[in-house]
């Protein structure tokens, strides 16, 4: 076993880290704390929370890779050891053989024959053109009739091993947690039925394809679970990306004003005045012949999608900014003159002090309403620039790439739906999961609706 | 308000050069020309010669700022700076990359991305604050806080789902209208129809949510309360008090798209196989024609700086304190 680190997985964690010593400073911070607890005195907020939480946990998983060694072959040295050409992420591990199990071509949901008809030799010799049965699909079952008695059978035992995973994970919590005002039971019952859901997902995904197989024979629920990584990275490393460049430009614009200002604003001007989508599509492009061209700095296939990828999250990232920033100007604007500040200035505090203790503390709740608002406009765009083709590279599995693989099956006869079913499901629950969350966060923080203005 | 017209103008000036700059430095400092030959002629058997003609071809063969060979005025304007990137400020936008011309292309596919996208903009905009208004007529009810979770969860569904979906259903499974297509005379409604529709469906949640936190806001003033003791009727209050009074919002996000209508939409055009500027585009970035994406980076900015200067002019006539000066 060899560890893999992608570029995407050293940024991820450390994303993760940046985060987490954020929420440590804030705990001091009462204001903060203040809302932040309103956010979670919602059981809306609670369930919410769960489910982004889960998608990033899977997103983490799938991020810790390594590459499999390889079977010593006769006449190799001892001391020789090679590497499978792939990477696997724990993940992978986790969800045992769902990704080696590939099939010819389509098939549906629960399947145990494949979608078309081929030529097969019968057992006496004679040619029939039959549904041939799949490789992986209910290999246990001894008689095909059988599959509906099984998969409840499975269901049940799912349901089993589920139960005691739940009891292990939900226990410890409901003991040290039992006594807190904020709504935990929700918490509890959305983290039991996604442990539940998941635990289903794999153990009987790994006995029959329970979304089917794609064209290319490939599972496609294993599929949908590692677009996930693929989503939530591309949602918060862009935003990673472009919050250091709009707060920094923003907070100098407002807070120096004169010529610094007047750059800033030409800047995001120019920028927003270019349409999006042409920008980021020039230059993934450019990106790409760049990578082309270089093809000896990647070592294996997934390093050159993951380098596009990264590239994707930096391109959306720059191109961004401005709205951010034009925010964070004016609000930077807005604090300059108030009396603490001039205050400071008075005292002679030097410029970087005020920002860093005047300034840059009253401009976090515009910070993190963008983090979470940006986060499912940036998951849904991923679909978008895939369909474009500027999104992210073809050979990573992305909700995108999906929809974009499956959109001509709809109109085949019958229609194949489960890929975009699948894809669908997986993105669906994430975005509307954020958008609840990113408003109960606005609600909490943003001080138009905290005081009462808009909030019906 | 022409005074100011004018100046708003004469800003556009600088803006408009830093785009050309930004591009300018995209597409021929970060990636060379000879890199450009090379990707679009296919990495294998490229040869030197084989570069020299594709750029002699596409008049990627003079230096980038300066040329020394000739003398004079031209050894400003035979460069590619030049010939590529100032002279789309004379709208001049040369030739695309498979030699034909863009700006006779440009002319001829604006008016299908228009024949889409304005009755979209403009249905999709009145039901949205139809939509809107009728949720605000019973804020504070259950019927609010249900069309508020229905508009969060029509918002989570990604665009390209509205469109499949709809497609099958309308045009594969109930045989409504043709899947897709485009016909140049009248008979083009019905292929308008269905891109139309998902198109005004698929923005509801999004629009009508963003519309009723406006109407809310306003509806909380102290003259809506007096109208509302004068003894108006709630349907008065709404299109007489509330919505006039939230026009400034709703005016800064819609009036800077409008010329941006011009440049269509990639994902539906493409969907729907409607001849208009999106499907362009969509086409230049697969062939990566680097020649159309410029020309309609730099278009797209022109009319967005069009569309920001037409939002302070609306100010003006959705609010008379409004003056342009």
């Amino acid at each position: 076993m060899k560890i893999v680190v992608l570029w995407s997985d050293a940024l991820i964690f450390l994303l993760v880290a940046v985060i987490a010593t954020f929420f440590w400073n804030m705990r001091k911070d009462k204001i903060l704390t203040e809302r932040w607890r309103q956010v979670f005195s919602s059981r809306l907020g609670m369930v919410a929370f769960v489910v982004i939480a889960s998608y990033i946990l899977i997103a983490l998983l799938d991020s810790l890779h390594f590459r499999k060694a390889l079977e010593p072959v006769e006449g190799q040295p001892a001391d020789q050891v090679f590497y499978e050409n792939r990477a696997t992420s724990v993940l992978d591990v986790l969800m045992g053989d769902m990704a080696d199990e590939n099939e010819r071509t389509y098939s549906a949901p629960f399947s145990l024959k494949s979608f078309e008809k081929v030529n097969m030799k019968a057992d006496d010799g004679s040619s029939i053109r039959d549904f041939p049965p799949l490789v992986h699909a209910g290999k246990h079952l001894d008689d095909p009739a059988d599959k509906p008695a099984d998969i409840v059978k499975q269901t049940f035992i799912a349901l089993i091993i589920a139960i005691v995973v739940c009891a292990f994970w939900i226990g410890p919590q409901w003991y040290f947690l039992r006594n807190s005002e904020l709504p935990w039971k929700s918490a509890w019952i959305a983290q039991a039925v996604i442990i539940l859901v998941f635990v289903w997902l794999i153990y009987v995904g790994n006995l029959y394809h329970v979304l089917g197989t794609d064209k290319a024979g490939n599972d496609v629920l294993y599929k949908s679970i590692k677009g996930i990584r693929t989503g939530v990275l591309l949602g918060t490393l862009a935003t990673l990306v472009m919050l250091p460049i709009a707060v920094t430009l923003g907070v100098c614009a407002g807070y120096f004003k004169g010529w610094v200002d007047d750059i800033v604003q030409y800047l995001y001007t120019t920028l927003s005045s270019i349409p999006g989508i042409l920008l980021i599509a020039a230059s993934v492009l450019l990106f790409q012949v760049y990578i082309d061209l270089n093809p000896d700095f990647f070592t294996i296939g997934l390093q050159k999608a993951d380098a596009r990828f990264v590239g994707l999250c930096f391109i959306l990232g720059v191109t961004s900014w401005a709205t951010l920033c034009r925010l964070v100007r004016a609000e930077t604007l807005k604090i300059s003159q108030l009396e603490y500040v001039q205050a400071a200035h008075a005292f002679g505090v030097s410029n970087y002090r005020i920002i860093k203790r005047h300034i840059l503390p009253n401009l976090t709740h515009i910070i993190l309403i963008t983090f979470v608002l940006d986060f499912s406009a940036l998951v849904l765009a991923e679909a978008v620039l895939s369909y474009i083709g500027v999104g992210v590279d073809p050979a990573m599995t992305s909700w995108g790439n999906m929809i974009n693989e499956a959109r001509e099956e709809l109109s085949q006869e019958p229609a194949i739906w489960w890929t975009l079913a699948g894809a669908f499901f997986f993105m669906f629950t994430l975005v509307l999961a954020a958008n609840l969350f990113s408003d109960l966060v606005r609600d909490a923080f943003d001080p138009k609706t905290v005081d009462g203005g808009a909030k019906a | 308000m022409f005074a100011y017209i004018v100046r708003r103008l004469i800003y556009a000036i600088p803006i408009l050069i830093g785009v050309n700059l930004l591009t300018f430095v995209l597409f021929f400092v970060v990636n060379s020309p000879e890199d450009m030959a090379r990707s679009q002629l296919g990495e294998k058997y490229v040869t030197a010669e084989a570069i020299e003609n594709w750029k002699k071809e596409n008049g990627y063969d003079k230096p980038l700022f300066f040329n020394e060979s000739n003398k004079g005025l031209s050894s400003v304007t035979e460069t590619i700076f030049y010939t590529k990137s100032v002279r789309l400020f004379m709208l001049d936008f040369g030739q695309s990359e498979s030699g034909r011309d863009i700006t006779a292309d440009v002319a001829q596919r604006m008016w299908p991305s228009l024949a889409l996208a304005l009755p979209t903009f403009a249905i999709g905009i009145w039901t949205n604050i139809c939509v809107a208004l009728l949720v605000v007529m019973f804020r504070g009810t259950a019927l609010d806080r249900g069309a508020v979770v229905l508009f969060v969860g029509l918002m989570s569904i990604s665009y390209l789902f509205y469109i499949i979906g709809g497609q099958y259903l309308i045009a594969k499974m109930w045989r409504l209208v043709p899947i897709s297509g485009f016909d140049a005379s009248i008979h083009a409604w019905k292929f308008l129809i269905l891109p139309i529709v998902i198109g005004v469906i698929s923005g509801i949640g999004a629009g009508a949510r963003w519309y009723r936190t406006l109407f809310l806001e306003v509806s909380h003033q102290d003259y809506i309360r007096t109208a509302r003791s004068k003894g108006l009727s709630e349907i008065t209050i709404l299109f007489k008090h509330v919505l006039p009074n939230a026009l400034i919002p709703i005016l800064t996000g819609v009036v800077v798209v409008i010329p941006l209508l011009f440049m269509g939409s990639l994902v539906m055009e493409s969907f729907f196989g409607i001849p208009g500027l999106g499907s362009y585009m969509l086409d230049s970035i697969e062939r990566q024609d680097f020649a159309v994406v410029r020309s309609m980076v730099f278009i797209g900015s022109i009319l967005y700086i069009i569309g920001l200067i037409l939002t302070d002019i609306s100010y003006t006539w959705a609010d008379p304190r409004v003056r342009l000066n």
